[in-house]
């Protein structure tokens, strides 16, 4: 194994620059180091200016992701000695606005998420005296696989309609969606819909299916939005066969 | 929201830090294979739609004359359009297979409270296009 790799960072100063560039760092190659490692060594070590989110290290905060070798990949959870023999690239995550250096700007995401419901809605609430709402494991099962999304924003920086399409939901908000209108407590779906089955919403899409790919939690949310574009097409067709019922 | 590179001292924007919006190329699919094959299997619905004006055609030109039909297919015999149909029938196939591919992630069918493997819900298509592939073959080669 090599001793040391070269990293190319993407630097942006939005007090000084026009735009980003490339800056090339040469950092040890440890067998056991990840991307985030490298980063934090050029932090400590090389350039304190250098700036980037992370939190945990451990796949579960959904801070760190970047874009490395132009795939969007959460940067705790990727090994250095995997790119050995060339450099690396790592740039903020596609498609949002960066703010500085790797650190981009989710507000907009947060919006969107926010249009999509992601929380348990009730017409109405049993008495606490009544106790828990319980589930089956087949109800849990259900929607639980929806229900890992970290918020890392992988998938939007997959999404090439979310990068042309600025009105797009995106995948998260929208597996999210999904997650609480399958879950047996939930009574929101009707009111989810109306951002949902949107030309913003699912119908916006058109299955690249990158999002699934890149998605570290495997949370599949191309499956999400193809199985909720049956839904409102059922919903669309039964209003056909019974309008106001 | 202008920049100033004329001053290198850091300075203050009235209201918001200035953002760096990047464009989205034109050619953003020719980056990375799996966009590319995403453009493709959306270009190879032109391939189906192409067949299907194909057949119309065939079926317009015999019920109008035999001769017709039999100029149509003397057409259809030049090397240029078998070359042609060539091309697209290998798109028709490749559109096939993406479709049998997406359609068990739209539709997440559960027996018996646990999701079917995705296997199970795409072998009815492929079964389906094998008798009527095999129907076909038979229509045309039974002399």
């Amino acid at each position: 194994m090599a001793e040391t790799i070269i990293l190319e960072v993407t630097r942006y100063s939005p007090e000084r620059d026009q735009k980003p560039a490339l800056e090339r760092f040469e950092v040890p190659l440890r067998p056991e180091w990840v991307i985030l490692d490298a980063l934090n060594y050029i932090k400590d070590k090389v350039d304190g200016s250098l700036t980037f989110r992370w939190s945990c290290r451990m796949g579960v905060c959904g801070s760190c992701g970047m874009m490395v070798n132009g795939e969007p990949k959460l940067t705790c959870a990727t090994f250095l000695h995997k790119y050995e023999g060339s450099a690396v690239r790592v740039e903020p995550l596609r498609y949002f606005p960066v703010v500085r250096d790797l650190v981009t700007e989710l507000s907009d995401f947060m919006r969107k998420l926010k249009r999509a419901k992601p929380w348990l809605i009730r017409r109405t609430e049993k008495p606490l005296a009544e106790g828990e709402y319980l589930q089956t494991p087949e109800q849990l099962d259900a929607y639980k696989q929806f229900s890992m999304c970290i918020n890392c924003t992988l998938c939007y920086a997959a999404c090439p309609v979310y990068g042309l399409d600025a009105e797009f939901i995106g995948p998260a908000a929208l597996a999210l969606a999904q997650r609480y209108n399958l879950d047996s407590r939930d009574q929101g779906a009707e009111e989810r819909m109306l951002a949902l089955a949107h030309p913003d919403g699912v119908w916006g899409c058109t299955f690249v299916g990158e999002c699934t790919s890149v998605c570290p939690k495997h949370v599949d949310p191309a499956g999400a939005i193809q199985q909720y574009k049956l839904k409102a097409a059922m919903h669309w067709f039964k209003s056909l066969l019974k309008p106001g019922g | 929201m202008e920049n100033h590179p004329a001053n290198p001292l850091p300075h203050y924007t009235e209201y918001h830090p200035r953002w760096y919006r990047q464009r989205v190329s034109t050619y953003w699919w020719l980056g990375r294979w799996p966009y590319l094959r995403f453009i493709l299997r959306e270009l190879s619905s032109l391939a189906v739609a192409y067949f299907v004006a194909l057949t119309l055609a065939q079926i317009y030109a015999l019920s109008q004359s035999p001769q017709m039909y039999a100029e149509l297919q003397e057409w259809l015999r030049q090397p240029a359009a078998v070359a042609l149909n060539v091309v697209v029938f290998l798109f028709a196939v490749f559109h096939t297979v993406t479709w049998f591919a997406a359609a068990p992630k739209a539709m997440a069918v559960r027996m018996r409270g646990k999701r079917v493997p995705e296997w199970a819900v795409a072998a009815p298509n492929y079964a389906a296009w094998l008798v009527a592939s095999a129907a076909v073959t038979w229509f045309l080669l039974r002399g």
